[in-house]
């Protein structure tokens, strides 16, 4: 069994990390910290879980957010997708295995991933809003948050919702707050089978490293850990039992990356956006010092006065013929 | 009679110099209130275009009120340039004079004009901007409500988001230039901008700039006698 | 439990079956997770659907519901003959050698004794032969062809792999995988735990599905071991400890029975009470039943209860039917017998089957007095709520009450969980508004009362008015008092035999355990086995201490739990006849030459020699039973019956409808389905997102599971054209619900006996008050039928028709 926190302590305690351990800020530049801290993890064992969603309803408990009661439209999932009260859901995939023929209920936490390089943090136009702490949480600070929605198309894996409350966007925090304080994040806690524990990344590989032996022994070739390389790695990571086919699992994208249309959109389009402006700017600038501004002369004021004085019919004509 | 380079409201009035009606007031109000959305879609755009940029939120009451407003400023701007588009739409169709006179672009740029071909209302880099910018404005419009998250957040996937944002970003950014162009030449060509802050343009500037639409607008005058001449001042 | 939740990290082999735990259990789930992340076990599922349980599974095999006890059998032929018996175990520890008496047969789905105007067995021949001892005949060398071993040989050996495919629908390969992962566990170094609930119970012949695997677990040996044990999941966090202190309406506390009608006299209930061994130096702890008894009218009637009265035997009712169990109490309200009901945290509108007899019943009442915490269906059953409780208002007359009660986060006491521990907490809020502890409630009911009978009289009195009432506020009883009385205490000074002179326990003081109670009065005790938990040491349900010497699992010092702070009954199986260990590495007990010494409280006196005294204590034999005497109303051993509502014939005995035995009432008889009216096997479940009807209460619950829905297979859903999504009506003999279809390929048709059996998931959380969408329950369907023993209704198997309907575009 993975050891449980100690329960907190019930006297006011000082918070870990803070603004002073930010290694990344949207859209404005932070000064890292000398030290980084070590790096946490929360660790999803898709093999140990049993779709219970109490780490959905310890979600809204904890962060006392109000989702709406739903329909049921022939599926287990509810809600139905993430939103901006529901910052985790459990995705179910009936798969049926094509080796075995054997139907395989695969069911996933989905949420935040916490990426190492975060596409929302790196789309996001609002300085400050988007963050990542040097302990490796990817936090959504609304208060500077402007609603614009780019962590949405930054984000490979579609997880921010933006409230049509407030227009702020909102994601799974990893409970930063707790973690703050020493405590693990509300899901960990309140998951039954410890499918969800969380704790420094590389406990957390070693430990995925125990269940991933556990389950090739029981006969799953390709069980390993998804901890996708394309983003850096992630704060949240998953242990699959077919983690050649992450896609089987509800869309998990296989090698997820920032997307290449974000990446030029944030990148050369700048770049190349204010090379054009500037050029036209420059352009204009030295054509007008070079080709001098073009002015009306006496002669040409003089030749339309000519031309509506007399010769207006022979000007129809004129036009006619060309 | 046709009128091929003529909009309704131009009228010239013979005189010393000669003075001609350009723009009417409601085409004046027209462009300028489109100028106002394009540049204040541009600060507006800018300021989340690049954190360098994200002060001009200031301008707008603040970030999420820039992403607020950016979008209505684009449906009126929508509707200004539709208003020009139905003004103007005719006098800027392809001539067979355009191709002549693009092929001597540099002739114009060097300061030449009078080697230039005679054109109507509107030149070859006129037309470009008004088809150009008709063209970008589209775009944009159609870009931008894909990622108007506020109410159509739910009509495209993020993968067309992304497309969109990024085509979004592009028109912006070559609408800009071509904004810059519109705004030299108007600048360059002296007297031009007596044209849309007053109404109304030289005989010798039609001359030179548009001699065909000035024979045309000469050919009604004789049409029409009578006209008394403009007051030079307003 | 026989084991602890904590325990089933212990084992090699989890077979939830006749249960979904990770789904109605996933916190005491966590230990099979454990289980399989530490030790390597493996999780075998048998259940008509692929569930939340089966989804973490390492094998699932497909089910019929109702056909469980076919299934079990068939494995325990499978171990017959492939020898995969624990024999030492099972020669030693179960009856399997003793004889039975001549006479006794099993023939066309009947044992001997039927008789069809009872409905009942005369069970005289369900018995060991006596032999001129006084004790039960043996035969060690198991030769004898009526020794149980062979007559249970004979009874499973037509439950072959092939009859077993016939009757389940289970692929016969797939069995076959099942069958052999579990006869490994003959192994005395490999366990089997089998965790079951409401998938077992809620059946015609429920008792007997658990009674087969308790047969397969002792030919196992894998009971009274680490990893092993029959483990009910109780589907309450206390209904354990409602059923310890009397939920069984014949039952008084500690399952002391409460006296019939033929047994008049406090002689003539002891005289059937003796429990004399059948084998010689035996323990047959229910000897001292008298002690237990007479401690529990002492803790009821205090000193008005004297040896001359008999103990105030008479101030307890006497039973005229064999019990007023909950289907009993309906129908009597039905027919107009019963006219006031007391309903106390319980919903019977939603769970009891035939929903539209439960709103007869209850609109026939005088009044209807509802404790509860939450605004219950039943305490609304009169109002229209459109379909969704389609009544007359104005022509109900009954009168409810609505006393609004605590829920547990808001009172102090202690649970009981699955494994018998009792676990005491602490209030977390205050009481909302008007809400009052039922104690309170209680209290002030029966004080009321007793002053009505002071001044007013009436018949028997003496029950009400002698009531022992010792609370320090009359008004209240604190929970804390109430565990005291639970306990037992010295009603008197009581003192050494040896030395009349010293006092080993002066009056009022706590007793230690149930070894200190007494058959003459001087102690009382209000339920026997959970005498300990609160005694001169405090509160031992309040301890909260977690260590686990060697990691063994059973936590001694955390809570406490019945019987004696005993956390695996039979423990004394876990070590051989000679007292070593069957497996070292899992040891529990061990005799060390002159006493029992481990990791758990002996389950056998501390010094009792290992090869002289059985390891069953209770029984008079000192073994289990593989052959249960006369002990169950429906046969000594399990045999397959349909349930009343099936969708294909009984191929082991086609004239037998359902359970020869079962509870029916007569008029419910008529309201039964067929298979050609309607040809869908339903069954009915809990979600994990939901607790029962409490949790629809609860926004958070209802986001997560927000809507009534049926399951059906892509299989079905085409053939009736039924969308993923879409509105379906479902209906049976009794009653019409609409649903959201979820059409899922967890759900899968069965071929039995040549025919395609579709099955219909209908899980039971909704109703018309709540947080959660109006909806329907199961029970709108359900037939009236109960368990033969324990009269649990049959809610796990029935039949219905399905059609899509035009539903609202959500």
């Amino acid at each position: 069994m993975f050891p449980p926190f100690p329960n907190p302590p019930t006297t006011p305690t000082q918070a870990r990390f803070g603004e002073g351990d930010l290694i990344r800020r949207s859209a404005s530049s932070v000064t890292p910290p000398a030290q980084r801290q070590t790096e946490v993890a929360k660790l999803i064992d898709v093999s140990k879980c049993i779709g219970c969603k109490a780490c959905q309803s310890a979600c809204l408990e904890w962060n006392d957010l109000h989702e709406e009661v739903g329909v049921n439209v022939g599926v287990y999932d509810n809600p139905l997708d993430l939103t901006p009260a529901s910052l985790t859901v459990m995705r179910f995939t009936e798969w049926v295995n094509p080796e075995s023929q054997n139907l395989e209920w695969l069911i996933r936490k989905d949420g935040c991933m916490h990426c190492e390089d975060p596409g929302c943090l790196k789309a996001c136009p609002a300085p400050g809003a988007i963050v990542q702490y040097s302990n490796g949480i990817v936090d959504f600070v609304h208060e500077n948050c402007i609603g614009c929605g780019y962590c949405v198309k930054g984000c490979p894996f579609n997880i921010p919702r933006i409230s049509k409350v407030d227009e702020k966007a909102y994601k799974c925090t990893l409970c930063s707050d707790r973690v703050a304080v020493g405590q693990g994040p509300a899901c960990a806690k309140a998951c039954p089978t410890q499918a969800i524990v969380f704790g420094t990344k590389e406990q957390m590989k070693s430990h995925a490293d125990g269940r991933i032996k556990d389950l090739k022994s029981r006969g799953f070739a390709n069980a390993g850990l998804y901890d996708p390389p394309g983003v850096g790695g992630t704060h949240v990571m998953y242990v699959l039992h077919h983690a050649d086919k992450p896609e089987i699992y509800a869309g998990l994208p296989n090698n997820p990356r920032i997307s290449p249309l974000v990446d030029l959109w944030k990148g050369v389009s700048r770049y190349a956006g204010f090379a054009a402006i500037g050029a036209f700017a420059v352009f204009s600038v030295l054509h007008s010092v070079v080709a001098g501004r073009s002015k009306v002369s006496e002669e040409d004021e003089t030749n339309a006065k000519r031309l509506a004085d007399h010769e207006g019919s022979n000007g129809s004509q004129e036009r006619a013929s060309t | 009679m046709r009128h091929d380079e003529v909009v309704k409201g131009d009228t010239l009035h013979p005189g010393d110099p000669v003075i001609i009606d350009r723009y009417s007031t409601t085409a004046r109000f027209n462009h300028w209130m489109t100028a106002a959305s394009l540049v204040l879609l541009a600060l507006s755009g800018l300021a989340l275009f690049h954190p360098a940029l994200y002060f001009l939120t200031g301008l707008f009451g603040g970030g999420s009120n820039t992403r607020a407003i950016h979008p209505w400023i684009g449906v009126f701007l929508f509707f200004g340039y539709m208003g020009l588009f139905f003004r103007f739409w005719k006098v800027n169709l392809w001539t067979p004079t355009d191709g002549t006179w693009l092929s001597k672009l540099h002739v114009f740029l060097t300061g030449h004009e009078e080697d230039m071909p005679e054109v109507g209302r509107y030149n070859f880099a006129q037309k470009a901007v008004f088809w150009w910018m008709g063209i970008l404005i589209m775009i944009s419009i159609a870009s931008g409500l894909a990622i108007w998250d506020q109410y159509f957040s739910t009509y495209t996937t993020v993968d067309q988001k992304r497309i969109a944002v990024l085509v979004h970003s592009m028109a912006a950014i070559v609408m800009i230039c071509i904004v810059i162009v519109h705004v030299y030449g108007a600048l360059w060509a002296k007297g031009t901008m007596t044209a849309m802050l007053k109404g109304r343009v030289t005989g010798g500037w039609a001359w030179r700039h548009h001699r065909k639409w000035l024979r045309e607008l000469a050919a009604d005058e004789k049409a029409r006698p009578g006209t008394p001449p403009a007051t030079p001042a307003e | 439990m026989t084991n602890s939740w904590t325990d089933i990290k212990n084992t090699d082999l989890v077979v939830v079956m006749g249960g979904n735990a990770a789904e109605a259990h996933p916190c005491g789930f966590k230990w099979v997770t454990e289980a399989k992340a530490s030790r390597g076990a493996k999780l075998i599922v048998v259940d008509p659907r692929f569930t939340r349980t089966a989804s973490v599974a390492d094998f699932y095999a497909p089910i019929r519901q109702g056909s469980d006890i076919a299934f079990l059998l068939g494995v325990i032929n499978y171990c017959i003959q492939n020898d995969k018996v624990q024999w030492e175990y099972t020669k030693a520890f179960t009856n399997a050698a003793y004889i039975v008496k001549e006479g006794f047969a099993y023939q066309d789905g009947l044992f001997t004794g039927y008789d069809e105007s009872k409905r009942d067995y005369n069970r005289s021949t369900w018995d060991y032969e006596i032999g001129p001892d006084g004790y039960a005949v043996v035969d060690e060398t198991l030769a004898h062809p009526r020794c149980v071993w062979n007559l249970l040989k004979q009874h499973v050996a037509i439950y072959t792999p092939e009859l077993v495919e016939r009757i389940c629908g289970t692929p016969k390969d797939k069995f076959l995988t099942v069958a052999r992962m579990i006869s490994e566990c003959a192994s005395p170094t490999k366990t089997m735990t089998s965790m079951y609930a409401l998938g077992w119970t809620q059946h015609s012949k429920g008792s007997q599905n658990i009674r087969a695997m308790a047969m397969l677990q002792l030919i196992l040996g894998n009971i009274g071991v680490r990893g092993g044990g029959m483990n009910a999941l109780r589907g309450h966090s206390n209904i354990q400890g409602l059923t310890d202190i009397g939920l069984m309406s014949n039952l008084i506390p500690g399952y002391l029975t409460i006296p019939t009608e033929r047994e008049p006299t406090f002689d003539s209930y002891m005289s059937t009470r003796g429990f004399k061994p059948l084998r010689p130096d035996q323990m047959s702890y229910w000897q001292n039943y008298r002690k237990f008894f007479v401690s529990f009218q002492k803790a009821m009637w205090g000193d008005a209860a004297t040896a001359a009265n008999g103990f105030a035997y008479d101030w307890l009712p006497k039973l005229d039917v064999p019990a007023y169990d909950v289907l009993r109490a309906f129908e009597l309200m039905h027919t107009g017998k019963m006219n006031g009901y007391f309903c106390q945290g319980f919903n019977p509108l939603l769970s009891f089957p035939n929903r539209r007899k439960i709103t007869a019943a209850l609109s026939k009442l005088k009044f209807l007095v509802v404790m509860d915490p939450l605004q219950t269906e039943t305490a609304r059953f009169w109002q229209n709520h459109g379909a969704h409780n389609d009544v007359d208002t104005a022509s109900i007359q009954t009168e409810v009450i609505e006393l609004p009660a605590t829920c547990f986060a808001e009172d102090e006491g202690s649970l009981t969980n699955s494994g018998r521990w009792l676990q005491w907490h602490w209030a977390g809020g205050t009481p909302p508004g008007e809400a009052k502890h039922d104690a309170w409630i209680m209290a002030q009911i029966h004080l009321r009362l007793k002053e009505l009978y002071r001044k007013e009289g009436g018949p028997v009195p003496e029950p009400i008015l002698n009531l022992e009432w010792r609370y320090k506020d009359p008004d209240e009883p604190t929970p804390e008092e109430l565990a005291k009385e639970l306990n037992g205490y010295a009603t008197d000074d009581i003192t050494d035999p040896n030395d009349p002179t010293k006092v080993v326990l002066a009056k009022g003081k706590q007793v230690v355990s149930f070894a200190a109670l007494r058959d003459d009065g001087k102690t009382a005790s209000g339920c026997w086995i959970y005498s300990g938990c609160f005694n001169e040491a405090g509160n031992n349900m309040a301890r909260r201490d977690t260590s686990d010497p060697d990691d063994t699992g059973a936590f001694l010092k955390w809570s406490w739990a019945w019987p004696v702070n005993r956390r695996i009954l039979y423990n004394r199986a876990s070590a051989d006849v000679s007292g070593k260990p069957w497996d070292q590495s899992r040891k529990l007990l061990e005799w060390d030459g002159t006493k029992w010494t481990g990791y758990d409280v002996p389950d056998i006196a501390p010094n009792a020699k290992p090869e002289v005294v059985g390891p069953f204590i209770m029984n008079p034999e000192g073994v289990s039973r593989l052959f249960t005497r006369g002990m169950m109303r429906d046969g000594p051993f399990p045999a397959h019956y349909e349930p009343f509502e099936s969708p294909v014939v009984n191929v082991v005995a086609p004239k037998v409808r359902g359970n020869p035995v079962a509870r029916v009432f007569r008029n419910d008889m008529e309201q039964f389905g067929d298979a050609k009216e309607f040809p869908y096997a339903a069954t009915s479940y809990r979600l994990t997102e939901h607790f029962h009807f409490w949790t629809k209460h609860s926004h958070v619950n209802a986001v997560l599971q927000p809507e009534f829905f049926v399951e059906i297979s892509e299989e079905l859903a085409k053939e009736k054209g039924i969308k993923r999504g879409g509105t379906v009506r479902v209906w049976s003999k009794r009653g019409s619900v609409t649903a959201k279809a979820v059409v899922t390929k967890r759900i899968k048709p069965l071929i039995c006996d040549g025919k395609t059996v579709h099955i219909i998931g209908i899980p039971l959380h909704w109703g018309f008050m709540g947080a959660a969408r109006k909806g329907f329950g199961p029970n709108s369907l359900t037939p009236y039928v109960g368990d033969a023993n324990i009269e649990t209704p049959e809610y796990k198997a029935f039949l219905v028709d399905i059609e899509p309907i035009a539903g609202p575009v959500a």
